[in-house]
């Protein structure tokens, strides 16, 4: 009888040290990841200074120049003008889910809403050619700017159409984790829908919804095959919504397969993924921090 | 009052505008890749590969994007399982402290929201320092690192729902963790895990930047696990930069067969949930 329980004992012990084994291993590759990309962009530091990897604007790898900044530039632009046009939207469509939609509903457009989200980037970049692209090319015409469409602008309309299902779905959960008695003191003293909206709900969700967004903002900030397909690829700091921009994964996957003919290109390349990896790895952490603490305001 | 009345009615009348322009970008998005897709889909599209001349808009199909997609997420789903189980049913609090447990989700979290070029990037450092090729066996390991956080942190909400009180009637009959854990916390949790292994599928599938130059590009199917392969994804993203428009509608119903996947395997795991959870305790 002990015998046999001394082999379960042991059985027991050899699973969790098995189980422990594999979270270890995930740990272990996120540091393999910064550290890995950290060793391959390091020798770009022996030709190029960091400050002038960050902020110069001349790209010319063949003459040894590895100026990041209109890529960076170019990133941070698109993300925002994603950011600014799915903002609204994003936070109108969760509140009207969550406060004024009936259960059945709010469940039916939830499934649509994850279905949005499920769709591969390719197939955003595709309906942005075929859509996005040309609208944004006939908008200029209008106002009487030369485009091709191929622009910032059109980048941003097909980021912003990515994050939306991403930062409702989130969003909506925020909202709905406020316990029910806030809602109905609010009512209860008179206020309309709107005001236990604007003043109890948003208030006790703030540091959720801030999460939302800085989680939509880290996926739009690294999305690569989308807004490559729509965004122009040129290497200049952008003057205009309507001009082309080049975002850094759009530099990193169209630039991977050549890197081997030019000295140190690799490096270049490793050091712009180095920085998305690190700028994605800080929102996170706000995002990850930020969660708990609405789950001990709550 | 009426002041009031009428801020409430605008801030609605924005909202349901809102929810209209999203559902109408889903519809959109579906419309646009449907009708493009469909005037190009063929029989031979879906079970041919690509014959000579095929990039000039000769004969052939995209079989083997199909076939190699269906590759890659095998093994990258198969082998992401294998290792997000167990370490999710490692994240239980019978296994670790509180603070570690915490840790780990937070590590989780950052490989989470690390962009899939990233992962991308890193996979090809890893094959370039072994001296690998583009190839399955590489778009399968990065595919899988992909998708090991999405099936972990689906698989850790499941599991976390259990509740304690079943596992603690378990204990108190004198069973060891492994054994509650086996036949109670999986059982319990077996559709949240299903869901999770069809999801992170659906986002494996679709995913084009990590595998761009891990799985290379090829028109045939791959024999063995070191040749290249081609992908779905990758066939829509290159058959719509030729200028030959014949490949570009070839792109489309690429396009139309990799949406229509992705929306199957999302349809299924949100219907299999609904109803392996009849039969859960809660």
């Amino acid at each position: 009888m002990s015998n046999s329980l001394k082999k379960r004992k042991a059985k027991d012990i050899i699973a969790a040290v098995f189980a422990r084994s594999f979270l270890i291993f995930i740990i272990f590759l996120a540091l393999l990841i910064i550290f890995g990309l950290f060793l391959k962009a390091r020798p770009i530091l022996s030709i190029v200074s960091l400050p002038e990897l960050l902020f110069s604007s001349s790209w010319h790898p063949m003459k040894n120049e590895f100026g990041l900044f209109p890529f960076i530039i170019g990133t941070i632009e698109v993300t925002l003008l994603a950011m600014i046009i799915a903002l609204p939207i994003c936070m109108l469509t969760s509140i009207y889910l969550s406060e004024y939609a009936k259960r059945r509903f709010r469940e039916i457009s939830r499934f649509f809403i994850d279905i949005l989200a499920g769709i591969p980037s390719v197939v955003y970049g595709l309906c942005g050619i075929l859509v996005v692209v040309p609208f944004v090319e006939f908008t200029g015409e209008l106002i009487g700017i030369q485009t091709t469409g191929y622009s910032l602008l059109a980048g941003g309309i097909v980021l912003a159409v990515m994050v939306i299902p991403f930062i409702v779905s989130i969003s909506m959960e925020v909202l709905r984790m406020v316990p029910e008695p806030y809602r109905e003191s609010a009512l209860a003293l008179g206020a309309t829908r709107w005001e236990t909206v604007k003043y109890v709900i948003l208030k006790k969700a703030r540091s959720g919804l801030i999460a939302a967004t800085v989680l939509g903002f880290a996926r739009a900030f690294g999305e690569t095959m989308a807004v490559l397909m729509v965004v122009g690829n040129v290497a200049q700091v952008p003057k205009s919504v309507f001009d082309a921009a080049y975002p850094l994964p759009a530099l990193i996957a169209n630039n991977y397969g050549e890197v081997m003919s030019i000295p140190l290109y690799d490096a270049a390349l490793m050091s712009a993924a180095l920085i998305l990896m690190l700028i994605v790895t800080i929102f996170s952490l706000t995002a990850h921090y930020a969660l708990l603490k609405l789950g001990k305001t709550i | 009052m009426k002041k009031r009345k009428l801020e409430e009615n605008i801030f609605k009348g924005l909202m349901i505008v809102s929810l209209l322009l999203v559902f109408a970008a889903l519809a959109g998005i579906i419309l646009v890749v449907a009708v493009k897709g469909l005037s190009s889909l063929n029989l031979s599209m879906i079970i041919e590969t690509p014959k000579g001349g095929y990039y000039l808009g000769k004969e052939g199909g995209i079989a083997n994007a199909i076939v190699g997609s269906l590759y890659l997420m095998a093994g990258a789903t198969i082998s992401a399982f294998i290792i997000s189980l167990p370490a999710a049913l490692a994240l239980q609090k019978e296994y670790l402290s509180r603070r570690f447990a915490d840790f780990t989700r937070l590590i989780l979290d950052i490989l989470w929201g690390t962009p899939s070029i990233v992962y991308g990037a890193f996979g090809f450092v890893i094959m370039v320092f072994l001296g690998m090729r583009a190839s399955l066996l590489g778009g399968i390991v990065v595919l899988t690192l992909l998708i090991i956080p999405i099936m972990i942190r689906a698989m850790d909400e499941a599991i976390r729902l259990v509740p304690f009180e079943l596992k603690e009637m378990a204990y108190a009959l004198g069973t060891t963790r492994a054994e509650t854990t086996l036949a109670v916390v999986l059982k319990q949790s077996l559709p949240g895990i299903f869901t999770a292994v069809i999801l992170a599928f659906g986002r494996g599938i679709g995913d084009a930047a990590s595998i761009l130059f891990t799985a290379g590009y090829t028109d045939e199917i791959p024999t063995s696990l070191l040749d290249p392969v081609a992908s779905l994804p990758l066939a829509v993203f290159f058959q719509i930069g030729t200028p030959v428009p014949e490949v570009q509608a070839r792109a489309y119903a690429a396009a139309l067969i990799l949406l229509f996947i992705v929306m199957l395997i999302n349809i299924i795991a949100r219907l299999l949930g609904w109803r392996f959870a009849k039969n859960i305790v809660r």
